[in-house]
Parts: C-alpha cells; sequence; structure tokens
C-alpha cells in the first residue's frame, strides 16, 4: 500500500474560535493519492501536524459518504469543492492536479458562526426545522400506510426535496447567504405529502419567521444554491416556498396561534 | 393590519415587492417601447408630441405615471434595503471569490439597478422635468389639410404662458399646436456622449430583466413545468433583446440624423 | 449475579400484549414530574426522545454531532423489513419473527424476536404519518423490495436512502418535542460516564464539545441509544465518530456487555486503496444477483493484476476461478454475506487478490451486461455503479468491481431484559447499542426496524413501569455521587491531554483495528485470538505511554475526543478477543475455524452455547466474569444451515 505522489499547497483559514480573529496559514500536503478522498488529504496534514506537536486542522465530517451532512468546506471557490453533486467527504484529490495551490474556507455567514478554523456553527438550521418542519402527530394511533395512495409522482418529488442533507452548502454558496433553498425543500416535501396538508400554511409561516430571524439573506435567483447543491435540490422548491407563504399570509383566512411553550 | 406590516417585513414579502414593482415596470417598458416607437415616424414629430401630450394630459394615465414614479422609488428602496441586509448576512467574504454556476446579470441585479437609477433620473430630469416645467420649451403647430391628408409644420408662440395645447378644424384643416418635445429629444441625441450613455444604459435594461423577468415569477411562486419555459422566452426575447434593442435604436437613429444633417 | 431476562408468560404471540397490560403506567398528570435522559439521536434516541415527550416527560437529549439528524443511522441504504403482508405473498408476523431468529443462527431470544415483528407493521404507519417518502406504486400504495434471508417482499425503502428518510421522520418529530419544550437537546455533548446512586442510574457527565465543560446531568432513567462498535474494527462502513464510549463507560460502572464477538461482516464493499483510508463504503448486496464473483486461478496472473500489466477483460476464461459458483454450486454469488465474505478473505490469504492493495476479488457484471443489455443493468443499479465509478474512478460498466467485505454492523451490545433495562436499573439501552434481536446474525433491513421498534413502540411502555416503581421524587445534581463521577471523567480526561509520546491516536486506532480484523474478523481460531489477546494488552500499555494527544480541554479537541474514544475501543476489543475465545462454536457472523462442517460451513454447538455470554467487569485489567443467559426455544425448531 504505497501512498501517491501528489504535492499540494493548502492556504486553510484558522480561527481558534468566533471571538478571536483569524488568517490563512498555508501547508505543505505530500505525497498524496489521488484515490483518497479530500477529507482522508486533510488527515493526512493532521497526522503530520499531530506528530510536530501542532494543533491539527479542525474540520467537521462524520459518515464520510455523503449522506450526514456534516462535512463542509470552501473549496477554490466552491462549496464542497468544484466536482458537481458530491459533499467534501466524496470529493477525491484526482478532481486535482500535482503542485496546484487549494484554499480551504470555512462556510461563510452571519447565521453560521465559527466554532473553529474550519468548522462552523450551523444549529439555525435546526432552530428552523423545530419551527415547524414536521408534521404534528403523536406515536401510535396512526392511519394505515396505505390507507391514503399517493401518486407516485409526487411521492417521487417529495423524496426529491426530502433528500436534503442539511450540510449549508446552499448558504455557502450564495451571494446572499440565503437559506431558502434548505427552508423550502422541508416545506416542499411536506407540502407535496397529503400527510403534510393539515399544516401547510401554519408551517411555511413559522418556518420563513425563524429563517428571517436568523440572519440569513434573501434569495435573488441566482441559482447558485441549486448548482452547489450536493443533493442537487432544485431552485423550484424555493418558488413552491414562496407560493405557500403567499397563500398564507395574503389569502387564507386562519391565524396561526403559537403553541405555548 | 399589523399581519400585512408583519408579511411585508419578511424576507418573502420584501422579495415579493420586489417582483410586484418590478413586473409592474416591465408592463410600462411595453407601453413606452410601443409609444416611442413614433419617434421613428418621419413626421417632424407630429405623431410624438401629440403621444406626449396625450400621456400627460389624460386623467387615467396620470394616475397610473405617479404609481409609476412610485414603483419606481419603492424598487430602488427595497432594492436597497435587501442589498444592505443581504451584505449584512454575509460580514466576513471569501478569499477566493465564488465560482458557483450563476449568470452574470443574477450576481449584478444590485449593479444594474444603481445604473438604471441613475439613467432614470437623468432620463426623466432631461424630458419629464423639462416637458413639465421648462417655460423654454417651444410649441409646434401642425396644419393638416384634411382634404389631402398633407402636414406641415411651424413653430408656435402661445399667446398666453398658460397655454398647453389645442386642436381646433377650420377650412377643412386641422390645426393642432403642442409641446415640441420632439425637438428636444433630436437635439438630445445629437450629442455623442448622451446617445453612448442612452445605450450602455439599455444594456443594462437587457441584463437587468434578463434575470429580473423570470426572477419575479419564480418570487412570486409562479413556477410551472409547463409555463415557465414560456416565462423564460418572454423575459429573454422581449425583455432583454427586444425592448432593449428598441430603445437603444432611438439615440443612434437620432444621431445618425444629426451628422445627416437632415434636421 | 443471576440475568433475570423477565420474558413474560404464557403463549409467545400474547406475550407482547399480556406485559404491556402488567405494566404499570404513570398517571398523565405525574409524568412531567419524571426527567429522562437520552443518549444518541439516530432512529432509536430520536424515536424514544419525541416519544416520551409527547407523553408528558421531561426529556433531555444528547448528540456528539453538531445536529441531532446527522446520527450514522442516516447512511442505511437498503430498507425496513415490517409484516404488513401487502404483496400477498405469504408474510405474518410469524415468519418475520421466524425469518428473523434462524437469521440469527439461533442465538437471540424469541420473545424478543417475536415483539419486534409484531410492532413491525405500526412503524411503517408512523413513519407514513411523518411524511416519509416512501417508495410507491404507480396506483399510490407503498412499494415493496425482497432482500436476503427471506422469501417474501416486506422491505419498505426510499429509494437508496431510507436510513436518511426514516431518522429525518425521527428528527422531525424530535423537534416538534423541541418547540414544545419537552425535549430540551444538547448537541456537541459526549457522554463520558453514567452517575449511578444505590445501583440505580441516575444521570450522566456530558463534555460540551465546544468550551470543554464537564457537566453533570440528572434523570429518573437514563436511555443509552449510541449505535453499535464496529468501528474498532478502524475501518468500517460507521461513521467516523461512531463509538462505543457511552456503552462502555456503563460497562464499566456495571452494565453486563453482551455478545461482544458477533460482528457482521458485509461481502460488498468498495476495497481499501492504501493506509490512508478513513472509512469503507458499502455498496447494495443486491449486487450480487447479477454480477459474478471471481479471483484469478493462479498467484502469477494475480501478481500481473496487481501491477496492472494485466487488465482484468483480459484475464481469459480458463484462468478465471468463479470460487462461490464452484463451491456452492446451488446458492453461487448467493450464499449469505458471512460465506461470501470468508471465502473473498480465503483467495486473498492464497496470494489471489485484486487491485492495487491485493485485497479485493472481482464482481463480474460482463456476462450480465452480455445478456440483458447494458440499459437494463443500469436501470437496476446505476446508482451503485455511479457511486463505485465516483470513488475508485474505474468504470463497472468497462471493468469488473473490485469489491471486499467490510465490518458494518455488531450483533453484539449492552445486556438488557425484555423491558430493554441493562442490568444497572435506570439504565437502558436501545438500537444496535443493546444486543437484544439480531442473535449472531442480522438480515438486511432489520437494524432500522428495530431502532425504531425500541425507540417507539417499547421503551415507552416499559420504561413507565419502572418509573412508576420508584415515584417521582425529584432527583438532583446535588447527591454527591455526581460530583465523585465528574471527577473521575476529569481525571480521565486529564490522563489522555498529559499523553505526549510520539505516535498519534489514529496509528493506535489503525492498528487496533488490524490486530481485530486479522483475529477476530471473518474466520477466528483458538491460537489466533490467544495471539490477538496479547497484542492488544500491549497496544494498551503502549497507548497509555506513547500516543499524542493535542491540545486543551477547554475548547474544540477533536484529538482529545478520539483519544478518549480510541482507548475504550482498545479495551472492548480485548473483550471481543475473550468472548470469541470462550465461544468455540461458530454461529452466524463469528466463524470459528475450529468449528465447521465437512463443506466448510459453520457448525453450531447448541448443546453447549445456546446461551448468552454476559461479561461483567470486575476492574481496570482485570478479566470479566461470563454470566449465561440460556436460550430456550420454543416456537421454532433449530436446524444447521446448508448453502451448498
Amino acid at each position: 500500500m504505497s501512498n501517491g505522489n501528489m504535492n499540494l499547497t493548502l492556504k486553510v483559514w484558522r480561527q481558534k474560535n468566533a471571538q478571536t480573529a483569524g488568517k490563512f496559514v498555508s501547508y505543505k500536503a505530500e505525497n498524496i493519492s489521488p484515490d483518497m478522498s479530500f477529507l482522508e488529504m486533510l488527515d493526512v496534514v493532521n497526522e503530520s501536524l499531530t506528530h510536530k506537536g501542532d494543533e491539527p486542522i479542525n474540520f467537521d465530517h462524520d459518515c464520510r459518504e455523503g449522506i450526514c451532512g456534516m462535512c463542509s468546506l470552501y473549496i477554490n471557490g466552491h462549496p464542497h469543492g468544484p466536482k458537481r453533486g458530491v459533499t467534501t467527504c466524496q470529493l477525491h484529490m484526482r478532481t486535482f492536479h500535482d503542485g496546484e495551490t487549494i484554499t480551504i474556507e470555512p462556510w461563510r455567514a452571519e447565521a453560521f458562526p465559527i466554532v473553529k478554523d474550519l468548522a462552523v456553527d450551523r444549529s439555525a438550521f435546526d432552530r428552523i426545522q423545530q419551527a415547524g418542519g414536521y408534521v404534528s402527530v403523536n406515536t401510535g394511533g396512526v392511519p394505515d400506510g396505505n390507507a391514503i395512495p399517493i401518486p407516485k409522482v409526487i411521492a417521487d418529488e417529495a423524496f426529491n426535496s426530502a433528500t436534503c442533507i442539511g450540510c449549508g452548502a446552499c448558504v455557502a454558496a450564495c451571494k446572499n447567504a440565503s437559506a431558502m433553498l434548505f427552508v423550502s425543500a422541508k416545506i416542499t416535501q411536506l407540502g407535496l405529502l397529503p400527510q403534510g396538508q393539515p399544516e401547510r400554511y401554519r408551517r411555511v409561516q413559522s418556518m420563513v419567521a425563524q429563517m428571517d430571524e436568523e440572519g440569513f439573506g434573501n434569495c435573488t435567483n441566482t441559482g447558485a444554491c441549486e448548482a452547489e447543491c450536493p443533493k442537487e435540490i432544485k431552485l423550484t422548491n424555493i418558488a413552491r416556498m414562496n407560493n405557500d407563504y403567499f397563500s398564507a399570509k395574503l389569502f387564507r383566512q386562519e391565524e396561526i396561534h403559537e403553541q405555548n411553550h | 393590519m399589523s399581519e400585512f406590516k408583519q408579511t411585508f417585513n419578511s424576507s418573502l414579502g420584501k422579495k415579493l415587492i420586489m417582483a410586484l414593482t418590478g413586473l409592474f415596470l416591465c408592463t410600462f417598458l411595453i407601453v413606452h417601447v410601443g409609444g416611442n416607437l413614433l419617434l421613428f415616424n418621419n413626421d417632424n414629430g407630429f405623431s410624438f408630441n401629440v403621444y406626449a401630450n396625450f400621456l400627460t394630459h389624460f386623467p387615467p394615465i396620470e394616475v397610473i405615471a405617479y404609481l409609476l414614479y412610485l414603483s419606481i422609488l419603492v424598487h430602488a428602496l427595497y432594492g436597497l434595503i435587501l442589498t444592505v441586509k443581504n451584505r449584512k448576512a454575509r460580514p466576513v467574504g471569501y478569499a477566493v471569490a465564488t465560482k458557483s454556476d450563476a449568470s452574470w446579470s443574477s450576481k449584478n441585479m444590485g449593479l444594474l439597478g444603481s445604473i438604471l437609477f441613475l439613467f432614470i433620473v437623468i432620463h426623466m430630469g432631461d424630458f419629464w422635468y423639462r416637458y413639465h416645467n421648462d417655460k423654454n420649451m417651444g410649441f409646434k403647430e401642425y396644419r393638416t389639410d384634411l382634404a389631402t391628408g398633407v402636414t406641415t409644420v411651424a413653430d408656435y408662440t402661445p399667446a398666453n404662458a398658460e397655454f398647453s395645447h389645442s386642436v381646433a378644424t377650420e377650412n377643412n384643416v386641422e390645426i393642432v399646436r403642442v409641446k415640441d418635445l420632439h425637438t428636444r429629444v433630436a437635439t438630445s441625441f445629437s450629442n455623442i456622449i448622451y446617445v453612448l450613455f442612452y445605450v450602455i444604459a439599455m444594456g443594462a435594461v437587457a441584463f437587468h430583466l434578463l434575470h429580473g423577468f423570470q426572477s419575479a415569477f419564480r418570487t412570486l411562486g409562479w413556477v410551472h413545468r409547463k409555463y415557465t419555459p414560456i416565462v423564460y422566452f418572454i423575459g429573454t426575447w422581449l425583455f432583454a433583446v427586444i425592448i432593449p434593442l428598441a430603445f437603444a435604436a432611438m439615440p443612434v437613429y437620432y444621431y445618425y440624423l444629426s451628422t445627416q444633417g437632415a434636421h | 449475579m443471576t440475568l433475570d431476562a423477565k420474558i413474560p408468560q404464557g403463549p409467545l404471540a400474547e406475550k407482547w400484549s399480556k406485559h404491556k397490560f402488567d405494566l404499570k403506567l404513570v398517571n398523565p398528570a405525574n409524568k412531567r414530574k419524571y426527567d429522562i435522559i437520552v443518549v444518541g439521536t439516530g432512529l432509536a434516541g430520536a424515536s424514544a426522545a419525541a416519544t416520551l415527550g409527547e407523553l408528558g416527560y421531561n426529556v433531555k437529549a444528547y448528540c456528539f454531532q453538531d445536529s441531532p439528524r446527522r446520527a450514522h443511522s442516516i447512511a442505511a441504504q437498503g430498507g425496513i423489513n415490517a409484516a404488513k403482508n401487502y404483496q400477498n405473498d405469504g408474510d405474518s408476523v410469524f415468519r418475520l419473527f421466524y425469518d428473523t431468529i434462524k437469521g440469527g443462527d439461533y442465538r437471540a431470544r424469541e420473545a424478543n424476536v417475536y415483539r419486534l415483528a409484531e410492532v413491525s407493521v405500526n412503524i411503517i404507519d408512523q413513519c407514513v404519518a411523518q411524511g416519509v417518502p416512501f417508495a410507491r406504486e404507480y396506483g399510490g400504495l407503498l412499494d415493496n423490495r425482497s432482500f436476503g434471508g427471506s422469501q417474501v417482499s416486506r422491505t419498505f425503502y426510499a429509494r437508496g436512502q431510507t436510513g436518511q428518510q426514516l431518522l429525518l421522520g425521527a428528527y422531525s418529530a424530535l423537534n416538534r418535542q423541541i418547540h414544545a419544550g419537552k425535549v430540551k437537546m444538547y448537541t456537541r455533548h459526549e457522554m463520558l460516564d453514567v452517575v449511578t446512586i444505590d445501583g440505580h442510574a441516575k444521570g450522566i457527565v456530558t463534555r460540551n464539545m465546544l468550551t470543554g465543560a464537564i457537566d453533570t446531568h440528572a434523570a429518573h432513567a437514563v436511555l443509552l441509544c449510541t449505535g453499535g462498535y464496529s468501528n474498532v474494527f478502524y475501518l468500517s462502513t460507521n461513521a467516523i465518530g461512531s463509538n462505543v464510549t457511552a456503552a462502555w463507560r456503563a460497562h464499566k460502572r456495571g452494565a453486563l456487555f453482551a455478545n461482544p464477538c458477533y460482528t457482521q461482516i458485509h461481502p460488498t464493499c468498495i476495497p481499501v486503496t492504501g493506509d490512508h483510508q478513513s472509512k469503507l463504503t458499502l455498496m447494495s448486496e443486491s449486487l450480487r444477483n447479477d454480477g459474478r464473483v471471481w479471483a484469478p486461478k493462479t498467484a502469477a496472473i494475480a501478481e500481473q493484476l496487481r501491477k496492472g500489466t494485466l487488465k482484468a477483460d483480459q484475464v481469459k476464461e480458463d484462468d478465471r476461478d468463479y470460487f462461490l459458483e464452484r463451491k456452492y454450486p446451488a446458492f453461487g454469488n448467493l450464499v449469505p454475506r458471512d460465506v461470501a465474505s470468508r471465502n473473498a478473505k480465503e483467495m486473498v490469504e492464497e496470494g489471489k487478490g485484486v487491485g492495487g492493495s491485493g485485497f479485493a476479488v472481482f464482481l463480474d457484471f460482463a456476462d450480465a451486461i452480455k445478456r440483458l443489455g447494458e440499459e437494463t443493468v443500469a436501470a437496476k443499479y446505476g446508482n451503485l455503479f455511479d457511486m463505485y465509478y465516483q470513488i475508485t474512478n474505474e468504470n463497472p460498466y468497462k471493468q469488473p468491481m473490485r469489491i471486499y467485505p467490510a465490518v458494518h454492523y455488531t450483533m453484539g451490545g449492552l445486556w438488557v431484559d425484555y423491558n430493554l433495562s441493562t442490568t444497572i436499573p435506570g439504565l437502558y439501552a436501545l438500537g444496535e447499542c443493546n444486543f437484544s434481536d439480531h442473535g449472531a446474525n442480522r438480515l438486511g433491513a432489520s437494524a432500522l426496524m428495530q431502532g425504531l421498534s425500541d425507540g417507539y413502540f417499547v421503551i415507552p411502555y416499559t420504561l413507565g413501569d419502572y418509573l412508576a416503581k420508584i415515584g417521582p421524587k425529584k432527583v438532583d445534581t446535588s447527591h454527591p455521587a455526581f460530583e465523585q463521577t465528574k471527577q473521575d471523567v476529569i481525571a480521565h480526561v486529564n490522563k489522555l491531554l498529559a499523553l505526549k509520546g510520539n505516535k498519534t491516536v489514529n496509528e493506535y486506532h489503525r492498528e487496533l483495528g488490524h490486530i481485530i480484523w486479522e483475529y477476530c474478523g471473518m474466520a477466528r481460531t483458538d491460537a489466533g485470538l490467544r495471539k490477538a489477546k496479547g497484542l492488544i494488552q500491549a497496544l494498551k500499555a503502549d497507548f497509555w505511554k506513547n500516543a499524542i494527544v493535542t491540545g486543551e480541554n477547554e475548547e474544540v479537541n477533536a484529538s482529545l475526543e478520539r483519544a478518549g474514544r480510541v482507548a475504550d475501543f482498545i479495551e472492548l476489543g480485548e473483550l471481543m478477543i475473550d468472548d470469541a475465545l470462550m465461544r468455540k462454536e461458530s454461529c452466524g457472523g463469528h466463524f470459528r475455524v475450529e468449528s465447521q462442517t465437512a463443506d466448510g460451513e459453520a457448525l453450531r454447538d447448541d448443546e453447549n452455547f445456546a446461551f448468552v455470554a454476559a461479561w461483567e467487569f470486575k476492574g481496570e485489567n482485570q478479566p470479566e466474569e461470563l454470566h449465561k443467559e440460556p436460550l430456550t426455544f420454543e416456537a421454532v425448531h433449530l436446524s444447521q444451515r446448508n448453502y451448498a
């Protein structure tokens, strides 16, 4: 098992925590195999830093198969790197060439404060989901799974929206740091399915309100989010969200009553 | 009422305002370009001057005009508010500029909009303001022989300062006396700097609408597998190509005429 | 200590209903007086936390990830079983029960497995109601696919992302309770110990992974839903962060650990490319329906293939050994996971392994493409082929895939009784974290089923019984046991931080993985296991002398987190070896070379080993004590597996 022969220069953002200032630090990544994933390349760099007694580079990662949404990294001007439809953990070093300089930055957004180095705090996403990204059913007492037939095309479309992994690449890519692709994906998934209908208009209002509170920017339909989304969530989700929101706000009669905390 | 306030203060509400005012301005452009095509009528500005007079003296149009001015201001103001808010959403930028796939125009709506706003101020100052307030703007008298249909033109000096326009028929000759905006147009467009500015501004219109028209539909939530391609088609060909080209052709044409010494 | 599994009396099919009636209830008005801690937010944890919140308990949930949605349940691909019999193909609760017991090679409890099959149908209904977009047929009804180890179609799925969709469903239910204030969520918190008072679990100690703060949390009961320990192998299909720490620290506080040597190895994973490899990626075993597994007939040809002087498609038909078809003519490439895995390992050991590393065999689709056409093959396996191409940069339509087995599930775990209670009263274990339902081998599409069954439909009943018995008296962290446990944790953390040696934690982890994989992987021998035990003990001693842990506690410190987990994995590794040594029979995922049939199949020894092996911690560096829970079978007849 031999190592590879790629040598790269990394410009990595290092920042101890949200309170301190950060800066770029250059590292050499040597003997990199083109078969390595991007994160494995960072592992190699970190191993050598550790051997030298230096602090390894901190980055978020977990499943390393593109589904948990934990990894991030803004690589050479692209969230999750230059390859389409993959997360950083699925990006292989063969995408780069020997001698290349790679700039690695954290997601940049007011709503995603830096935790350390390349890791950011994405709890804003959780709070948006908590505001209404669910169907209010308790465990038990639900109808049979086949009680309500759902047209296959609707189920498939809902699935396409439901594949969002909550990584935040849409926010990172958007010039306005808007979270609308993320928010609209959940609204669309549940808005399409019959199970989501009873709370459809209530949900869109509470989720959008929370999104605004978190300090994300506004969508200007540039489509950068769609281009960078590792799960290729479509921009049409945002249009659906808008439609539901305006219906709810301008045409529906019911008021939303917030649950008591 | 507070619910409406809340709605329009939300991110989506602000976008809705942008979309609605934007689309309203788009419809205005159609009317505006249609009317201005009269500039290409080789009639010494007869039809154009009559049209300008009609626009400023027909009450429903006047109401719409004020709605239009309001739309421009609101569109610009909300654009500014949204831009400031969007900048705040990313206080620390990237070292490597984003290479994400997104059209140039979609990423530069603020810049394009600013150019357009500057253009509108100058354009309205030059034509709209002068038309309404410039006491030195001349009048023309068009005499049309109803039997032959031949129109002759002459300068006209009103008897009193309050005069705006008149239409009368004497001896089978129709006499129309109106403010002469047409000469103002011709004078302005004989200046090459002015012409260039107009052409650049129309380029800005093209790119602004290339993104803006379809984007407004997205913002309104009107996206449909079958109809959205039509929206794209109209947004591209009508609003980003035909209309800006037609507008840009006017200064160019008048500049060309001025170099030919026809005026 | 005697192990009482608390299995209810009565006929198998009525046990759960009867038990539910016999369990004490907590009055609705009293529920809010109880605090419950849930550690881990995968399928088991999220579903339990949400459901307990709905019932009115005050729940505190913890996860080490930055969001509960990222737990590794999310990576499950294939599907979830349920005895719905929507396909009218003869499925029933009993058949699902039977398949699961048999698939587990008769090393699981009948009563638990029957309950699992029974509640499986409710899971599907629940998930549909939450808005989980399961695959559907054109008529709008739920679609099913078939899976290994059964003859009916009972697997519900959401493309290749069933785990993700089910977890997001549970996560949404959890979010609803967080919003309602019934669940308080602690993300980026790692549980480092259990606090016990008078033998009952009353809380936990956590480390805040952002600030390093070590805090105590009190509750009337603690639920561990912390997943499996496949990462003891270093390379597995688990997430990098998946660890045994919570379960292991509970074990060291008195919870018995059952059947640690039962691990499952999946045959169709993408092979390792080098030492840099950090994890393995699984490809659905459905590939074996059309792919043919082969290795070169001679080591010489394999050598050429490894060097790249010969391409796989240039190897002559006569030089290929379709070893599964040759050895198992009846089942061919479709033999069970353990058999396929073991045979691939044999090929590699005979020097016939391929790929750069030599740790791979071929899975060839050339015949299938010839027979069905590339289009049909693409329609069936396109997404898997794409995934393979993305990782390896090799086109599987042109060159055969290279595959090698990888660890991806651990059947062993904390010992629990029928109520999911560990041997520490008040401490429960749910999902992969416990040992209860899969015996010595888990069937495909059953892991998701168990996690959700435990969380949605079992614990809400069984926990109430315990809570009703102990009463709602307030628990807080003022008891000295909390401070004591906290000090223990701080001491452990400081001990780790003091390590300033010359070898990284990752290097120790990789070494541990090599040992376990080599001696306690697909085939285990007495001599090998004894050797491994010595190696692990030496590794442990070396770790505490020469490991490097950088940074300090009061910051984000991945090095420290990793060190604590690897230290626990090393200890668990030794217990796995002990367990594998003790169990001289072969069963399911545990293959003892000494115990095989004439055909080389796993040979069980029901007379001597029909028991659950539950190990009790007896102190640092002391041998653990074995407790046996006998397994009795009333509804099924024990038989020998035969696939030849």
